[in-house]
């Protein structure tokens, strides 16, 4: 049995957990769209664009999903005023590969530029310099959403719909175009200062400075240092370098990560000498460098499928924002549950964030945010039920585009938008056409 | 760069929507080429023309072609510009043959498109490729022209009489300075092909279309792409009729 212009595949998230069955379009044409999106039965239909979400919203166990990475053209850009508009299958890397030499870099990217405009549009995704930039929903000028009746509807920022698809989990209809302005950078580098820090309180202190005159900031944690140096890790500082005479800039080789490395290998005494040596990379006396964009913005871009490192059973991702006032007791008490469990957690990565997003279900506001990933493992959702505790009681959230084990209780908690956007949702897809195995965790859509 | 240097090439794609037309457009785009978009999308082809603009094409227009109207081939070819031109001609159509068992009438939409299309616009344009004195022709045909097979013997009977035109074609216009190139492609990863049972060793899109440039620029009379086909379709060639007929191939 097979209809024609559909696959049957089995998807992951970019956390390689739990398996999805779904039976997947691939258009290559806007005009396609209306007849798949029809075609929806009662297990719905979800956009699956680059595959970078870490853990279920881009899936849909037993129902359709849209492949949209081929919607991928430039439409128009302008360089006097940067305004570019793209189709929502264009990815950060596509703008990196064509825009950077031309001096336009996106004004917030995510970690990995294989992210499509889509994607980062429908998670909110934010970027090293959210405390000065917001996420990248902020710097949407309007987009076109094909609505799950097959209707096209061009949306800004004070239409009720844009803030409902803003960091709407793809759950609002298909994203077809984005327009948004591009940032003009002098150079392709950017001047960094990395400095060691001790301890976590050394690490907050230099971060407040940092989060008020550099661009660009970002810190390294140890998550398996304990005790006294509980939250030591490498605070990286950046701004855009002006043009140098002796730059020269090579495209980096692509490099792959060949296989899935034994459960075995990381174990809590590798990542432990792993993290020490990444710490002591940086000298005492901390250094200055430039740096191009490609390898501050996107380190691990240059390992393809670099989640295998976590072996066959997957990774979590946990990301959470703490508001400043709870930031310090937060911030400890999340890094003292992960050394505690010797979940060997890689690497943890501590940022500061000072805007709200557009969304009604956005990750963002003023506070810190911490982001870990683990091995999957028995005990990890342990430690994720435990973590989650602990993002509740200092009144912080957790990032949905990461996560893969948040409660739906804890959900409703954390993000006080959810009956606004349940409200929309109703009116703009009453049949429910548009379903995910996350929208479906966390009855997003409540629970009727 | 002096005014007296010859100016960046014009290819013409014929079903300039197509998943290879499409990594074509692109390919040639970055570098420099100008480019002609035909098809019966207007809006999508629309929308590759923005795309091929900001990637560095000099210049780019869209013009409609329907390759099953073949009354309108001989006015669409007096429009196009004097200048020389290169052609890419990627449109096609694949009805499985399963489909075409249970409604005969789509065996003549597989030999209007793939057979009759593709001859009766190239025979509308052959009297100015041969004036130009210059230029290529890229066709994407097909390996299943190359031999009959009862999975697929409508499109591949079709691609076959392609490829004999081809090679007539060939040879006429070789005494001008043109070339023709007969793609024998195996399986892609396109739009026709995505969710077809039974695909192995697929290539992509992007591959394909830089075979296609590469094909051009060395005057390649025939190509098989991915080039192991040649290997796969040398060995079904030489099975002898009295056995294939028995083999469900």
């Amino acid at each position: 049995m097979s209809e024609p212009g559909w696959k049957r595949d089995v998807f992951r998230g970019w956390g390689r957990l739990a398996g999805a069955e779904m039976l997947a379009a691939r258009p290559e044409r806007v005009s396609e769209l209306p007849a798949i999106l029809a075609a929806a039965g009662p297990e719905g239909i979800i956009v699956h664009a680059g595959g970078r979400s870490y853990g279920d919203s881009a899936l849909n166990t037993g129902g359709r999903a849209i492949l949209t990475r081929r919607l991928d053209r430039l439409l128009a850009f302008d360089p006097a005023s940067g305004l570019l508009v793209a189709e929502a299958g264009v990815s950060f890397e596509d703008l990196r590969r064509l825009f950077l030499p031309r001096g336009f870099l996106a004004p917030v990217t995510p970690g990995t530029a294989f992210v499509t405009l889509g994607g980062a549009v429908a998670n909110d995704v934010h970027g090293k310099n959210q405390d000065q930039a917001g996420n990248f929903g902020s710097h949407v000028e309007w987009l076109d959403l094909m609505l799950p009746s097959g209707e096209v509807r061009r949306l800004t920022a004070a239409d009720p719909l844009f803030r409902a698809t803003v960091g709407g989990l793809g759950l609002t209809g298909v994203i077809l175009s984005v327009a948004f302005r591009m940032m003009a950078v002098p150079s392709r580098f950017v001047a960094l200062r990395e400095r060691r820090m001790a301890d976590l309180d050394a690490f907050l202190a230099a971060l407040e400075v940092e989060r008020r005159q550099a661009v660009y900031s970002v810190g390294w944690i140890d998550a398996l240092a304990r005790g006294p140096a509980l939250g030591r890790g490498i605070l990286e500082a950046a701004d855009p370098a002006p043009p140098s005479p002796s730059d020269s800039y090579v495209e980096a080789k692509a490099r792959r990560f060949p296989i899935d490395l034994p459960g075995l290998a990381l174990n809590p005494l590798s990542v432990a000498a792993f993290n020490a040596r990444y710490w002591r990379r940086v000298p005492a006396e901390g250094r200055e460098r430039r740096v191009s964009y490609d390898r501050f913005l996107y380190p691990l871009d240059a390992i393809g499928d670099w989640n295998r490192l976590y072996g066959r059973r997957g990774f979590h991702q946990f990301q959470a924002l703490l508001p400043e006032a709870e930031g310090r007791t937060g911030v400890r008490a999340l890094l003292e549950a992960c050394a505690a469990s010797r979940a060997a957690s890689f690497l943890a990565v501590l940022k500061t964030m000072g805007r709200e997003g557009a969304g009604l279900l956005s990750f963002g506001g003023r506070g810190y945010t911490l982001a870990l990933d683990f091995p999957a493992r028995p005990g990890s959702d342990d430690l994720l039920r435990r973590l989650e505790r602990l993002v509740l009681d200092h009144g912080g959230l957790i990032y949905l585009a990461k996560d893969s084990r948040l409660s739906a209780a804890g959900f409703a908690a954390m993000y006080p938008g959810l009956p606004e956007f349940r409200r929309t949702l109703a009116a703009v897809d009453p049949s429910g056409r548009m379903r995910s195995d996350m929208e479906r965790r966390l009855k997003i859509r409540g629970d009727g | 760069m002096p005014a007296a240097t010859t100016p960046e090439p014009l290819w013409l794609v014929l079903g300039a929507s197509s998943s290879v037309a499409r990594a074509f457009i692109r390919l040639a785009a970055a570098g420099g080429a100008s480019l002609i978009l035909a098809g019966r999308d207007l809006a999508d082809m629309e929308r590759s023309a923005a795309d091929a603009r900001l990637r560095g094409a000099a210049e780019v227009e869209v013009r409609r072609f329907d390759a099953a109207d073949g009354a309108s081939h001989a006015a669409f070819a007096a429009a196009l510009p004097a200048r020389p031109l290169n052609i890419l001609l990627a449109f096609g159509l694949l009805h499985p043959q399963a489909a075409i068992d249970r409604d005969p009438a789509l065996a003549a939409e597989v030999i209007a498109i793939n057979y009759q299309g593709a001859v009766s616009i190239l025979a509308r344009l052959e009297p100015r490729l041969a004036a130009a004195g210059q230029g290529a022709v890229v066709v994407l045909s097909s390996v299943a022209g190359d031999r009959g097979r009862p999975s697929n013997f409508v499109y591949g009977s079709a691609k076959a009489g392609l490829n004999v035109y081809l090679q007539g074609l060939r040879a006429r216009l070789s005494h001008h300075g043109v070339s023709v190139t007969t793609i024998k492609a195996g399986f892609m990863d396109t739009a026709m092909t995505y969710g077809l049972p039974g695909m192995f060793l697929v290539a992509s899109p992007e591959a394909a279309a830089k075979a296609c440039l590469d094909a051009a620029a060395k005057k390649r009379n025939l190509l098989y792409f991915p080039f192991f086909w040649w290997l796969i379709m040398g060995i079904i060639k030489a099975i002898p009729e009295r056995i294939f007929k028995r083999l469900k191939l």
